[in-house]
């Protein structure tokens, strides 16, 4: 849910990062805070295990600019990615406002980016909510490494309604801005359809 | 489902920072905050020294998700309060609503006690509030959002100032 406040001239989002364990979703996030000017980012927080795994979520405050004098305060998350957090993935969920899903390009790891893409839209459904109509990107990442699985094959299993999607390698950071970029417009794009939705719907 | 975009204007703004203002009085508090369950820090009052408040109501968000899940597991619909005590600082939570959490810092210049008392009041003032800004920015209020209709050049202005350094 969308945080509109008129008194600071702000408006929050709240982007989820999706995907499975080790696919680079904190990746992104690390290179988002390593380029990004300090004055324009707030502290990043990682609750993660002893050996760097997420436990529970990464956490980085960005402001992106100014649109028609307000302040665009984006509040990036990640989930943890590995299957038996998922109470915790649920929970991240709540309010989200846009969904990037970083795949990971390794052919081993196609059957876990199908299971966390059913794990997402059943994650959403549980709690009212349909991916469809959220803003949404894909991310294939690690487009790098040795015989990736064919960009075909990744959108003809992951992205079959056409949302937007970038190639992505998330240690260089190529890629990885634009993401950003493409779910932060949709999702104050949304904004205001959003609202006419709920009028529609009373 | 959509949840509403939550729209605070000015007037908003005042009210809920007035209550936090007297509930740090009352309370001999150090600070107060309220916060929403999506993350977002919606108003704070007191001596903020040292205090990452962006950081703070992401983890507050982050707990207060988190044990409302253990209270669903022993059949409990949630934990309305919290309290973490610490050697030096304390930190009081107390749920309003369904969407916003109010967190008290204080040190030992107050007692738990009346922290909880006068957050239980503070607490229930601004539940009242929040339900009248919700049933106005709600399906049925009439607010309009300042995003109505944007453009591409609009959102072209995001990251012009965030642009990565190389």
């Amino acid at each position: 849910m969308s945080f509109i406040n008129y008194a600071s001239r702000e408006v929050n989002c709240k982007i989820v990062y999706y995907g499975p364990g080790l696919c680079g979703k904190t990746t992104n996030l690390q290179f988002i805070y390593s380029k990004t000017r300090p004055e324009l980012k707030g502290k990043m927080i990682s609750l993660a295990t002893e050996t760097e795994r997420t436990l529970f979520f990464d956490f980085l405050p960005l402001a992106l600019g100014q649109i028609r004098g307000f302040k665009t305060r984006f509040h990036l998350y990640t989930v943890p990615g590995q299957v038996f957090y998922d109470a915790s993935r649920k929970l991240i969920l709540k309010g989200v406002d846009g969904i990037v899903f970083v795949a990971d390009s390794q052919r081993e790891r196609m059957e876990a980016n199908a299971e966390s893409l059913f794990n997402l839209r059943s994650n959403l459904q549980e709690q009212g909510t349909d991916l469809a109509r959220l803003p949404y990107v894909i991310q294939y990442n690690k487009r790098d490494i040795e015989d990736p699985i064919p960009i075909a094959d990744l959108v003809d299993a992951l992205n079959p309604s056409n949302v937007p999607q970038f190639e992505a390698c998330a240690t260089r950071g190529d890629g990885v801005f634009d993401t950003l970029k493409a779910v932060a417009r949709d999702i104050l794009r949304n904004l205001d359809s959003q609202r006419d939705t709920l009028k529609a719907s009373a | 489902m959509f949840d509403a975009p939550f729209v605070l204007f000015d007037e908003d703004q005042r009210t809920i920072e007035k209550i936090l203002e007297q509930l740090v009085q009352e309370a001999h508090a150090t600070s107060a905050f309220v916060i929403d369950k999506a993350g977002p820090l919606i108003a704070q009052s007191g001596s903020l020294v040292g205090i990452d408040t962006t950081g703070l109501a992401s983890l507050t968000a982050g707990a207060i998700a988190a044990t409302g899940g253990l209270a669903h597991l022993i059949g409990e619909d949630e934990f309305p309060t919290h309290t973490h005590q610490g050697i030096h600082r304390h930190v009081q939570m107390t749920l309003v609503g369904t969407r916003s959490i109010l967190v008290v810092v204080f040190d030992d210049k107050s007692t738990l006690g009346l922290v909880k008392l006068r957050s239980r009041k503070a607490g229930a003032r601004l539940a009242t509030f929040f339900n009248d800004v919700h049933s106005r920015t709600g399906p049925t209020g009439n607010a309009r959002g300042p995003f109505a209709d944007l453009t591409d050049a609009d959102l072209d202005h995001l990251f012009i100032e965030t642009a990565p350094e190389d």
